[in-house]
């Protein structure tokens, strides 16, 4: 046993000496038209060596670890706690989520502008991630091409804007039907397909809009992509120092304050904090109607569901539709936050990036779901040495998640209902 | 109700059924029996949908029915269940239920989300029947837990009682009694008769406990290798040499 | 004259892109076949040997060896077992432990991988891409010296040739070898297989190495036929490799080098006669159409529904 032991982690060892060191040790670079080869410094190949005697002794010692572990004190206290009961926690939940919106309110009003603007890029997130969630965490439908809903929101914008003159408010709705109306037609042909074959061809659908974008110049701009898209008005009060369209006034004059670019930073905020508000009590609302139901019910069971009358198309259709709608509204409010857009903010990466939220923050849970967007927007912010491993931690994150909570930082809870007994 | 005429059902070279006939009056019983791999839960699946039979007809109120899609069987009052279980296993008992009245409740998205007193009422009353045959199968206390973490026998009566709250015409019941202790088996006799009696359902069974298909069948089928056998009333079945040669005889 | 020399043109390109992809397909098409998942990760594999062939070649290039078959070899070997150890090693990370849970799980757990992976290099390597120096040159042409010349050259025939002997070789194995059989029992069923004594978790490892170490030889290949590599090289072609593993009927190995073909060819022609830009267009429009149209692909077999 003890041999055999040894021989495995040894093996083990070796392999991650194999899989790490040419790539980590030996690296390439271009000089002039020719490649040389240069060591890694000697950290990296310390490094290296660890990891490998760190993977040969979890291996040597793999089941007295994993018993030892087994017996060491519960790292979270709460984990074997009673859950609170109902009344109480839907409580204690309405209370936390009307004290973050209390404070979001206040937020940019005490922030910095650049704050501001990245919290309204969270907001973005947050409704992009509620709006995947409801495709892949309700529905069990993984769509990689999420990213696609979300240009269309934002071109949809963009394009009524410089070829119409359309301003924000009907931009907002229509973006956002636009890109269900996307959801609909590309949902309709594929939505028969099992779980992975869907991931797969939602994943080409996304990367066919990008190159359709990139390469319909004459109307898209291309790679160039299009700019001058206008800021959203209040009451057609515009936010700029001068006013762009006739009969408007601007939001400085009126008031009679000076002039203050923050002020439309902070518009954009409340706009995109209310739409993600808005978001967020819809999908909790249609998560108790018998439509949210049927979406869990076919994840869950699809035989069953089916048997029970549920037809499959319509009811994974209107999962992609309505997770298309929330992405179009989010897609409008990026477009009017960066006034400028081009193929290049919708690549499989942003899709990735949003699924990896939906998952961490516990597929289904919307709580936990706006949490992670939160944390992974802001986090690679707050440390900038991160920012460049962001992408590989992601991953590493997906993985490990799946492998050992794949309900999540914050799984769902279902909801209790009183039923009265009946004669 | 239903009249089964001649169904056969191919799998490439594997005649799974061939000519089976089969008919069910209002309010009665009929048993489907046979050894394993007779064909019995193929029969089943091209009754609800799953297959489209290869040959013959399935008639449900005089209308021809094979061949169509399985939720619009279920919706015209054919519902099924499952010789494994089936549930939605992560939601709650009550929202098992829920689920299944989906068509007594399918309202537009809208007065749902503004929840428009029409919808109030009609959840109410979604809320009301489930609780009505919670508290039938036994498991009102258990209505918030969530259903596969139910005991087996629970999950057993847990699905009869989904499949009822879409107040249908026609139960067709597949192996309800595999893997209940004798006692539980008993529960679900009454259960089944009290369907009938009570609620005025017709049901189709297959069922491998003869104790049970004998006492509660109003008239039983027996299909052996995908060929109709024989058909009667349980004491004409019991006294059938053929059947006691292919079937009973082996046991 | 010319525009057929044109059209025969296109048609050596597809089959030299088509059948390198059919190599990578491979690695889709026994995994699927066999625990019934994308390995969204094959393509980071796939990268990751084109990678560790260049370091070779840059290696050897550093200690003056030039020797062409001796490089050639060298970079090879390494590529294959730095795949095949990066196969092994994702499998045993990321597949293993969540096996047999629900399908989105490991379809998750995948795509992680591959962001892993990716933004792995990315960070060891650089994100910029390096040129792959072209060892093999030269080649046959065809036609009038004034006018459109179809050329052949000696690295497209290298592909074509390799290729060949990788899938008869793969073939020889399955159908042959003890390991192969043990192969095709898991396949048809797991869990019997489990039961009658086959090491199935051996079994699905070898699937994921012998995956893994074709992807390495198509690294090799292609890095030096487009003669420059990135750490996004492996998405796009993973994905044209899975479409060809579809197309074909997944789960079949012939099936995936009919694939190969078709799709590298349905390419080719489509930036040959259309514009390079809509050639992944194509590609995908194809796999949309074959997943809706006919989704066990050209060579597959029939699921049924079990309920």
């Amino acid at each position: 046993m003890a041999t055999q032991n040894i021989k495995h982690a040894l093996f083990c060892a070796f392999i991650t000496l194999l899989i790490s060191f040419p790539i980590l040790g030996l690296n390439l670079e271009s000089a002039g038209t020719t490649l040389e080869l240069t060591g890694a410094d000697s950290a990296t190949i310390v490094a290296i060596l660890v990891a490998a005697i760190v993977v040969f002794l979890f291996q040597t010692f793999r089941d007295s670890i994993l018993t030892a572990a087994g017996k060491m004190p519960k790292l979270n206290r709460w984990s074997d706690r009673q859950p609170m009961p109902q009344e109480k926690r839907l409580k204690l939940e309405n209370l936390f989520m009307t004290l973050i919106m209390i404070s979001a309110l206040i937020w940019p009003f005490i922030v910095s502008r650049g704050s501001v603007d990245l919290s309204t890029l969270v907001l973005i997130y947050v409704m992009l991630a509620l709006g995947l969630n409801v495709v892949v965490g309700l529905a069990g439908l993984l769509d990689l091409g999420y990213v696609a809903f979300y240009a269309v929101g934002a071109y949809t914008f963009a394009l009524l804007s410089q070829y119409l003159g359309v301003s924000f408010w009907i931009a907002l709705p229509a973006g956002a039907l636009l890109a269900a109306l996307f959801g609909l037609a590309l949902g309709f042909p594929v939505l028969r397909l099992r779980g992975d074959y869907l991931a797969i061809v939602t994943l080409g659908f996304g990367e066919i809009i990008r190159i359709l974008l990139n390469n319909w110049t004459s109307l898209t701009g291309g790679p160039n992509g299009i700019g001058g898209i206008p800021d959203p008005t209040l009451f057609g009060m515009e936010f700029g120092r001068r006013i762009k369209e006739e009969g408007n006034i601007s939001f400085h004059d009126f008031f009679g304050i000076p002039y203050d670019s923050t002020h439309k930073i902070i518009f954009l905020y409340l706009i995109a904090l209310v739409l993600a508000f808005i978001s967020f009590l819809a999908i909790r609302r249609l998560m108790s109607m018998p439509v949210g139901r049927s979406w869990e019910a076919l994840r869950e069971d699809e035989i069953a569901a089916r048997s029970l009358g549920l037809s499959r198309t319509g009811v994974k259709l209107s999962a992609f539709t309505i997770g298309a709608f929330f992405a179009g509204f989010a897609g409008t409010v990026f477009a009017s936050k960066q006034g400028f857009i081009s193929p290049e903010s919708f690549v499989f990466l942003e899709s990735a990036i949003v699924l990896a939220i939906v998952v961490l923050g516990g597929m289904g849970s919307q709580v936990g779901v706006i949490l992670a967007a939160i944390a992974v927007t802001i986090l690679p912010e707050l440390a900038r040495e991160f920012s460049e491993y962001r992408m590989l931690i992601f991953g590493a994150a997906m993985v490990l998640m799946m492998v050992w909570r794949p309900q999540g930082l914050m799984p769902m809870r279902r909801v209790h209902i009183n039923l009265q007994k009946q004669e | 109700m239903l009249e089964v005429r001649n169904l056969s059902m191919r799998f490439g070279g594997l005649l799974a059924v061939d000519q089976v006939s089969l008919n069910v009056q209002e309010h009665e019983i009929v048993s489907i029996i046979g050894p394993n791999g007779a064909g019995k839960t193929t029969v089943f699946n091209c009754m609800s949908g799953f297959y489209a039979p290869t040959g013959g007809e399935i008639l449900f109120q005089g209308r021809e029915i094979q061949g169509t899609p399985d939720y619009k069987i279920s919706r015209l009052g054919l519902v099924r269940t499952f010789q494994h279980v089936r549930l939605f296993n992560k939601m709650t008992v009550v929202e098992n239920l829920l689920v299944a009245q989906h068509r007594h409740l399918n309202t537009n998205l809208l007065s749902g989300l503004i929840k428009t007193p029409n919808y109030r009422e009609r959840e109410q009353k979604s809320l009301d029947r489930a609780a009505y045959w919670l508290d039938r199968v036994g498991l009102l206390e258990l209505a918030n837990r969530e259903a596969g973490n139910l005991a087996y026998g629970q999950q057993r009566r847990l699905e009869i009682a989904r499949c009822m709250v879409t107040e249908p015409q026609l139960l067709m019941l597949d192996e309800p009694a595999a893997g209940l202790n004798p006692a539980e088996t008993r529960e679900l006799n009454q259960l089944i008769i009290s369907l009938k009696e009570d609620y005025r359902v017709s049901v189709v069974l297959i069922e491998h406990d003869m104790s049970l298909v004998m006492e509660i069948s109003d008239r039983i089928n027996v299909i052996n290798q995908g060929k109709p056998l024989a058909s009667g009333t349980p004491d004409e079945i019991r006294h059938n040499d053929d059947v006691i040669k292919a079937y009973l005889g082996e046991a | 004259m010319q525009d057929l020399l044109y059209f025969v043109q296109q048609l050596i390109n597809g089959l030299t892109i088509g059948s390198a992809y059919a190599l990578i397909a491979i690695g889709y098409t026994m995994v699927y076949g066999i625990i019934g998942m994308i390995n969204f990760a094959h393509g980071e594999v796939y990268m990751i040997g084109a990678y560790t062939a260049l370091i070779a070649i840059t290696g050897l290039a550093a200690f003056g060896i030039a020797w062409l078959p001796l490089v050639l070899l060298v970079a090879l070997v390494c590529a294959v077992i730095v795949s095949s150890a990066m196969g092994w090693a994702v499998e045993r990370v990321a597949y293993r432990p969540v096996r047999g849970r629900h399908r989105l799980i490991p379809l998750i757990s995948a795509i992680g991988m591959s962001i892993f992976l990716q933004n792995y290099v990315h960070l060891a390597q650089g994100s910029r891409n390096m040129g792959f120096p072209l060892l093999i040159e030269g080649g046959f042409r065809f036609g009038a010296a004034d006018s459109f010349q179809t050329s052949i050259s000696y690295m497209q025939i290298t592909i074509f040739i390799t290729t060949l002997v990788c899938m008869t070789a793969l073939s020889l194995f399955i159908s042959r070898s003890r390991t192969g059989r043990a192969c095709r029992a898991v396949s048809q069923d797991l869990g019997m297989s489990n039961l009658l004594g086959i090491d199935t978790n051996k079994i699905i490892a070898a699937t994921f190495v012998i995956g893994a170490a074709l992807a390495a030889v198509a690294g090799l290949l292609l890095g030096m036929y487009y003669g420059s590599i990135d750490p996004l090289f492996g998405f796009i072609a993973g994905l044209k490799a899975f479409t060809a593993a579809v197309l074909g009927g997944i789960g079949s190995i012939p099936g995936a080098m009919l694939g190969g073909i078709i799709l590298g060819i349905s390419e080719s022609m489509t930036s040959g006669y259309l514009s390079g830009e809509y050639k992944d267009v194509v590609s995908f429009g194809l796999l949309i159409l074959i997943l809706l149209f006919k989704p066990t692909g050209l060579l597959g077999k029939p699921e049924v529904e079990k309920i």
